[in-house]
C-alpha cells in the first residue's frame, strides 16, 4: 500500500477563484420539475458557477495565483515550481503550466510541469510538490488545481447539473520544523470507463462522428466528446474504498478519528459523502461542504470547500486535518496534515 | 443480526417523503411506487449502506422484481 510521510513542508496559504455566472438547477429545463427537486435534494447541488466560452482553468488559476502570491508578499523571482493538475488543458500541447510560468512571471529557473488527475488531483499534488520541498532543495512552490470542463452536455441529466467549475491556488513551502503529512493514495485502473471522455485523445482521435449526438437513456443525449458518468460504478466504488482508504491512514499516522478536527472531502455528491461521512461514524460539523452552492467541482473540490467553509479556522487555530480525494481514474487518496495560519483570500469571482 | 422485512420497509417509507406509510409490501414493485431513476435507486443503495453496512449494486436491483428480492440479497450479503 502506498502509505508515506514526507516531512518539512506546509501549505502557507489557500486561494481560489469561480466564474462569475451561477446556474441554478432549479432552472434546469432539461428535466421535469420533480427531478429538479429531486437532483437539489438528494445529489445537493442548488447552483453552480459556469465560465464564459474561452475562459479555461489556467485563467482562473492565473487570478488565484495572483492573488494568492499579492497577500502572502512572495517574490516570485523565489518561486522554483509549479504544478498544474487538472482534467482540462489549456492544449494538447504544450503542458499548461509553462504557460502559467510565463504569464505568472516566475523565474526561468522554475520547474514546471502538469498532472493529469481529477478528483485526487489534490492529495495527489501534495504529495508530488511536498517531495520536492523536503527533499530537493526547493522553497517555496505554487500548485494549481481546478477544472473547467464544457465537456458535459446540456442534454445528460448524469452530468450537467452535478458539475461546477473553479480554479485554485496553493502556496506551499519548505518548513523545517512542520509536522509530517501522511499519505495513502491508491489506484483502480478497472475503473476507468466509469468517468470518461471515450474521444479527443490519442486513442480515439478525433474526427467528425465523435460530434453526432446520440441518445443513450431517456434524459441522456451526448457526443463522443462529452462526458460519461456511470452514476451506480461510481457509487460503489466510492463506498467500498473511500472509508478503508481513511481507516488505514488513521493507523498509520496513529491517530484516531477524535484527533482530526475537519474531514474535507471530495465534494462528489450529497448522497455518496454523507453514506462515506456515516459509515467513518464522523459528525456531520467535520465534515465541511461546498457541494451545495458550487457544485461538484471536480479538481478544486477540496480547495474550495477549505476556503468557502473552513477560511477563519484554517487561519486561526492549529488543527489536524483529513483530506480526501476520490473519483475518476479511479483514483483516490487522502493525507493527513497539521494546519497553522493557512492564509485564504476571499473567493474570486471572474 | 436478525432482520425483518417490515423493518426494512419503514426504513424505506422513512426516507421517501412521497411514499405514504402502508403502500409498501414485500410483493411491491419499486417502479409501481416510486418514481423509478437512478437517483432514487441510489438512495436506497445508500440507506442500506448505512443501516445494514451491505452494498447493493446496479446489477442486484436488475434481477430484483420485487422489495422482498432486494432484501433477499440484502440478508444473503449480510452473511458474507
Amino acid at each position: 500500500m502506498a502509505l508515506f510521510s514526507i516531512p518539512k513542508f506546509r501549505i502557507s496559504g489557500i486561494s481560489c477563484c469561480v466564474p462569475r455566472k451561477v446556474v441554478y438547477n432549479k432552472d434546469y429545463k432539461w428535466v421535469s420539475e420533480k427531478e429538479r427537486d429531486l437532483i437539489i435534494k438528494r445529489i445537493g447541488i442548488e447552483e453552480k458557477r459556469e465560465a464564459t466560452k474561452g475562459t479555461t482553468t489556467s485563467d482562473l488559476c492565473f487570478v488565484a495565483a495572483e492573488k494568492l502570491i499579492e497577500t502572502l508578499k512572495w517574490k516570485k523571482e523565489d518561486i522554483e515550481l509549479l504544478v498544474f493538475i487538472s482534467q482540462s488543458r489549456d492544449y494538447v500541447l504544450p503542458a499548461t503550466a509553462c504557460i502559467l510560468q510565463d504569464r505568472l512571471g516566475l523565474p526561468l529557473s522554475a520547474l514546471a510541469f502538469d498532472i493529469s488527475m481529477g478528483c485526487s488531483a489534490y492529495t495527489y499534488g501534495l504529495s508530488t510538490v511536498g517531495n520536492y520541498l523536503a527533499y530537493n532543495g526547493i522553497k517555496k512552490a505554487l500548485m494549481l488545481v481546478g477544472d473547467v470542463s464544457p465537456m458535459a452536455s446540456y442534454r445528460d441529466k448524469t452530468t450537467y447539473p452535478l458539475f461546477g467549475q473553479a480554479g485554485t491556488a496553493t502556496a506551499l513551502e519548505f518548513d523545517e520544523h512542520a509536522a509530517p503529512m501522511f499519505f495513502n493514495l491508491q489506484t483502480d485502473g478497472s475503473g476507468h470507463k466509469a468517468i470518461m471522455i471515450p474521444s479527443g485523445g490519442m486513442r480515439n482521435f478525433p474526427d467528425k462522428k465523435m460530434f453526432d449526438y446520440k441518445k443513450i437513456d431517456k434524459g441522456v443525449i451526448r457526443n463522443g466528446m462529452q462526458l460519461v458518468l456511470d452514476g451506480y460504478a461510481v457509487f460503489d466504488f466510492s463506498l467500498r474504498m473511500v472509508a478503508p482508504n481513511i481507516n488505514a491512514l488513521l493507523e498509520y499516522s496513529n491517530m484516531s478519528s477524535d484527533d482530526i478536527q475537519y474531514y474535507v472531502f471530495h465534494q462528489a455528491n450529497l448522497l455518496i459523502n454523507d453514506t462515506v461521512r456515516k459509515k467513518l461514524k464522523l459528525p456531520s460539523e467535520k465534515v465541511p461542504y461546498s457541494l451545495k452552492k458550487y457544485g461538484n467541482t471536480s479538481s478544486a473540490s477540496i480547495p474550495l470547500t477549505i476556503v468557502s467553509a473552513l477560511q477563519k479556522q484554517v487561519a486561526d487555530e492549529k488543527l489536524n486535518m483529513l483530506l480526501c480525494g476520490f473519483g475518476v481514474g479511479f483514483s483516490w487518496g487522502s493525507v493527513i496534515m497539521q494546519t497553522k495560519n493557512i492564509i485564504c483570500p476571499d473567493i474570486i469571482e471572474y | 443480526m436478525a432482520m425483518d422485512i417490515q423493518e426494512f420497509i419503514k426504513k424505506v417509507e422513512n426516507e421517501f417523503d412521497d411514499l405514504k406509510p402502508g403502500v409498501l409490501k414485500p410483493e411491491s414493485r419499486f417502479a409501481d411506487v416510486l418514481d423509478w431513476n437512478s437517483i432514487n435507486a441510489l438512495t436506497i443503495i445508500a440507506l442500506v449502506d448505512s443501516e445494514y453496512d451491505v452494498i447493493l449494486t446496479a446489477e442486484d436491483f436488475s434481477k430484483s422484481e420485487t422489495v422482498q428480492d432486494i432484501f433477499t440479497i440484502i440478508m444473503s450479503k449480510s452473511m458474507k
